[in-house]
């Protein structure tokens, strides 16, 4: 780490970590490894395949606590089974199941990816953005099936 | 080798296995379920108390509620260390941290002692 005079850092361009102490500039030559602005980082597939992966599954362990509810109602008694087909009807409801179980669709088909990734299979760069696209596409069919299913 | 006293496991290579074992049996569970309902040809509260009720159901469905609950710590503990930290909560990051795990494992044992209880007692 060299120490410089004020103003001389911005001479060296950017990539370079500095930090204004007084007058004097640190200037480290290190480079700064994840140097990203939201105006020029672009999302490739595979980042926004692994970032709904993660919350896809934040949102199943909330709403796990929803599913978990209709199962025990329907399992409880014949009574119980209606209550849980009536709260069903309502197309909120309906939605929020569906919405729910696409959810689970993506986070199981993009796991099923991870796991390849793990046995390295597909984890080349255009295999990996490949499958990433293939994971959303199969995770669509499986919404619109499932709406067709469920509606 | 690293040991990480907030991680349960204390290992990270252990959460690794933990986390892909679980997904495993979740993804044959959810294959079971999905099935059962696509073949099913009147879905009733005898029909599927019958089918969760049996005996080979209910220790899939218990081993699907532990599966779940390892699966959802390791993720949610990955996802807590990932934002929760000094970068971005400066001082507080810690005791953010912590708050946010006892949350989860809260929530965790009340999904572990909900849905054990329910296939237990089926």
């Amino acid at each position: 780490m060299r120490l410089l005079p004020g103003g001389f850092g911005k001479a060296l361009g950017s990539g370079m970590a500095e930090a204004n102490l007084g007058n004097l500039i640190v200037q480290s030559p290190r480079p700064v490894s994840l140097s990203l602005s939201p105006a020029k980082f672009r999302w490739p597939v595979t980042a926004m395949a692994s970032i709904a992966h993660r919350i896809t599954g934040v949102a199943l362990f909330a709403a796990l606590a929803w599913l978990l509810y209709l199962l025990d109602l329907a399992l409880d008694s014949p009574a119980g089974f209606e209550r849980a087909q009536a709260l069903l009807q309502a197309p909120a409801a309906k939605l929020l199941l569906i919405g729910l179980l696409g959810l689970l669709a993506y986070h199981l088909l993009a796991g099923v990816r991870h796991l390849l990734l793990d046995l390295h299979i597909g984890d080349g760069l255009p295999a990996a953005n490949w499958a990433a696209w293939l994971v959303f596409a199969l995770t669509g069919l499986a919404v619109i099936a499932l709406g067709v299913w469920l509606w | 080798m690293v040991t990480q006293v907030t991680s349960l496991s204390r290992s990270g290579l252990a959460d690794f296995l933990v986390q892909r074992a679980s997904a495993v049996l979740l993804l044959l569970y959810a294959a079971c379920v999905l099935g059962w309902f696509l073949v099913s040809e009147e879905i009733s509260h005898a029909a599927l108390k019958a089918w969760f009720g049996s005996a080979p159901m209910r220790l899939f469905s218990i081993l699907a509620v532990l599966a779940t609950a390892m699966h959802s710590w390791v993720g949610m503990w990955t996802v807590g260390t990932d934002y929760l930290r000094p970068h971005y909560f400066g001082r507080w990051a810690t005791a953010c941290r912590l708050v946010y795990q006892l949350g989860v494992l809260l929530i965790l044992f009340i999904y572990v002692a909900w849905g054990v209880s329910l296939f237990w007692f089926l």
